[in-house]
């Protein structure tokens, strides 16, 4: 009855260590440190997006969606699939696979809102029930037709850029090029498109009438309902709004990591541990513990194991959760 | 007097059809009094005293985990093995409650899921003992219960029915004792409860660990019978699985358990022959139970023939 399921592959879809084979013997500690940062800042970025999609559905509709991680995996597997259907140059399939995926991932979650949540009148428990139950049935029909493997998309480009590091050699302080140290143009790219999505998602809460309404419905469902705000359809906006969210950040990371089917448990674990130390429903605090977990997930599996975070990790969110479950920046009880 | 003669009369049937079941159904029925043995553990939380935990996996492999490494390291014969592992489940169940039942609803689903999920990631880091991944095949020292082989059919299926049949008995003594009670009045309205002077946090506490101590008799009882311990028993799976079951049985209802995973089984046994995606049965399953048969079907039983089933 083994059959594998994301979440329960946490450990073991994950990159190895990216370090240990190649640079670790030739590097000295600080280059070491900075590749982890400069890792853990793609991670972070894109945690950040994944994250902001989980808080904005618990915050609007109070619905913890299990299901997050799988809307992720499928916008990395329709990136996949958009980008391989239209060829030619990398870029091209990519751009389209970065408008399109989101887009088919959020008018399905938004579907099976409608289909189901909205039916058990978005009831916490049996919600996370049906929830686990949607998380199957994406991951599974995928397997059945994507199959098992895993497959990547290639980046619009990808240049590597070498980085210089100050060492005292002989003769005092010189310039080296350490063997191994560097990045590339699409991480960095990663980072900074991230960054412009999560201040596009600000200014649209914040600044357009749609925001407002969205955060009128979160702050007090039935005065909304009152006020004639259509709330059923605000909540089907708002779970596509927050998948479409997973499926960007999974776009943007496909070329770095391939698309699998089971690739939604990290993602989802780590999303859950942002949510609930930045406190449930504050996009303040999730940003600002996106950072904070991204850079110490990717120092902490550099260093030592990724197995070992993730056991940090899950330990983190279930205290935060029994001693303080306001989360370490918010001020409102989930 | 009638509910007592509906289990009595469930586990004699199940007796009897140990001389009569062809060899590849009497090893399914097997394992699923051990599986179903488990939902008793997950129903006696979930659906009496309605705490909806999403990390049972932690007890079912704390016993296993327990029993198995006495009998791989220890050198336990399966009768030592198995009360170690049934404590090793409590113990990891007491102190979790401690913590877990400090929160309530959505953070107490989160907390459990999160403790198991540290738990399965703890077996995997902790490769040199546990096995990680790969696990680990019992000896057959730890499979002989005195003189009795427990590795052969026969031997095996009546032990699992033993075990089934405890776990069954006392899930419906507790029931249908004042603690029983107790339990379904906290799921329906703990403030009420509380209001009446009783302690609610020591009941549940205690109801906690007793489901643990049942969930992790079966994961022993599956080590021991089926001679393999393995980290895929602690995965999140394992922890809906149960869920599954006892929706799809009944929660609340002491038989619910055994006729979900029996149901399950046959049919992940079914679609597996179809399709290596076979947990789509699972994930249609719990859609179409949340929405539309919340009670199941021993709920559904009780609903509309029997209002007094327990």
């Amino acid at each position: 009855m083994t059959g594998a399921s994301s979440w329960a592959g946490w450990s073991s879809c994950r990159n190895e260590p990216f370090l240990h084979d190649r640079g670790a013997a030739l590097m000295e500690f600080g280059p070491h440190l900075t590749l982890a940062l400069i890792e853990g800042a793609v991670t972070a970025a894109v945690l950040a997006l994944t994250a902001s999609g989980l808080s904005l559905v618990f915050g609007v509709m109070r619905v913890v969606n299990i299901a997050h991680g799988a809307f992720f995996m499928l916008g990395a597997v329709l990136a996949w699939w958009i980008a391989q259907a239209i060829g030619g140059h990398p870029a091209w399939g990519f751009g389209a696979a970065l408008i399109a995926a989101p887009l088919m991932v959020g008018a399905l979650a938004a579907a099976a809102d409608a289909a189901v949540l909205r039916r058990l009148a978005h009831d916490p428990e049996r919600t996370i029930v049906a929830t686990i139950g949607l998380l199957y049935i994406i991951e599974q029909v995928t397997l059945m037709t994507y199959g098992p493997e895993a497959r990547p998309v290639v980046a619009p480009f990808n240049a590597r850029i070498a980085l210089p590091w100050i060492e005292r050699g002989a003769e005092g302080w010189q310039v080296i090029w350490p063997w191994g140290f560097g990045t590339t143009t699409y991480k960095l790219a990663v980072i900074g498109a991230a960054m412009a999505m999560v201040a596009g998602l600000w200014l649209f809460l914040a600044r357009t009438r749609a925001g407002l309404v969205l955060r009128a419905t979160q702050a007090d469902r039935e005065m909304a309902t009152a006020f004639g705000i259509p709330v059923a359809k605000v909540y089907a906006l708002t779970f596509g709004l927050g998948a479409g969210l997973a499926a960007l950040a999974a776009v943007l990371i496909v070329p770095i990591r391939q698309a699998h089917y089971l690739m939604g448990g990290d993602p989802l674990l780590l999303s859950f541990v942002v949510v609930i130390i930045g406190g449930l429903g504050s996009l303040p605090g999730t940003l600002l513990a996106a950072v904070l977990i991204g850079l110490s997930d990717g120092i902490i599996s550099v260093f030592f194991s990724p197995t070992l975070a993730k056991i940090v990790a899950t330990l983190m969110v279930a205290l935060v959760l029994v001693f303080r479950p306001q989360g370490l920046f918010g001020s409102r009880p989930a | 007097m009638r509910a007592l003669a509906l289990h009595l009369g469930l586990l004699a049937g199940l007796l009897a059809l140990h001389f009569v079941l062809p060899a590849y159904h009497h090893g399914n029925l097997a394992r699923v009094m051990v599986l179903a043995s488990y939902g008793v553990g997950y129903n006696l939380l979930f659906g009496y005293a309605g705490l909806l935990s999403l990390g049972h996996a932690l007890f079912f492999a704390a016993g296993m985990y327990g029993a198995g490494l006495m009998v791989q390291h220890g050198g336990l014969g399966a009768a030592g093995a198995f009360v170690v592992g049934v404590v090793v489940a409590a113990g990891v169940a007491a102190a979790l409650a401690l913590l877990a039942l400090r929160t309530v609803g959505v953070g107490f689903m989160i907390v459990t899921l999160m403790f198991a999920q540290a738990g399965y990631l703890a077996i995997l880091h902790f490769s040199e003992i546990t096995g990680g991944d790969e696990g680990f095949v019992l000896p057959q020292a730890g499979r002989m219960l005195g003189s009795v082989d427990l590795s052969t059919p026969d031997a095996r299926y009546l032990a699992a029915l033993a075990l089934f049949s405890v776990c069954l008995l006392v899930s419906l003594a507790l029931v249908r004792a004042p603690f029983g009670r107790v339990l379904v009045a906290i799921r329906e309205n703990e403030e009420r409860v509380r209001m009446l002077g009783y302690d609610t946090q020591a009941t549940k506490w205690v109801a906690m660990v007793l489901s643990g101590a049942i969930s992790g008799a079966a994961g022993a009882g599956y080590a021991i019978l089926f001679g393999y311990v393995g980290a895929s028993f602690a995965e999140a799976q394992y922890s809906i699985l149960p869920l599954l079951w006892v929706l799809l049985g009944g929660a609340g209802t002491v038989l619910g358990p055994f006729i979900g995973a029996l149901f399950m089984f046959y049919l992940i046994d079914l679609a597996s022959g179809v399709t290596s995606a076979h947990m789509l049965i699972a994930g249609v399953a719990l859609v179409v139970l949340t929405l539309f048969a919340p009670q199941g079907i021993m709920g559904e039983v009780r609903r509309r023939l029997w209002r007094g089933l327990p």
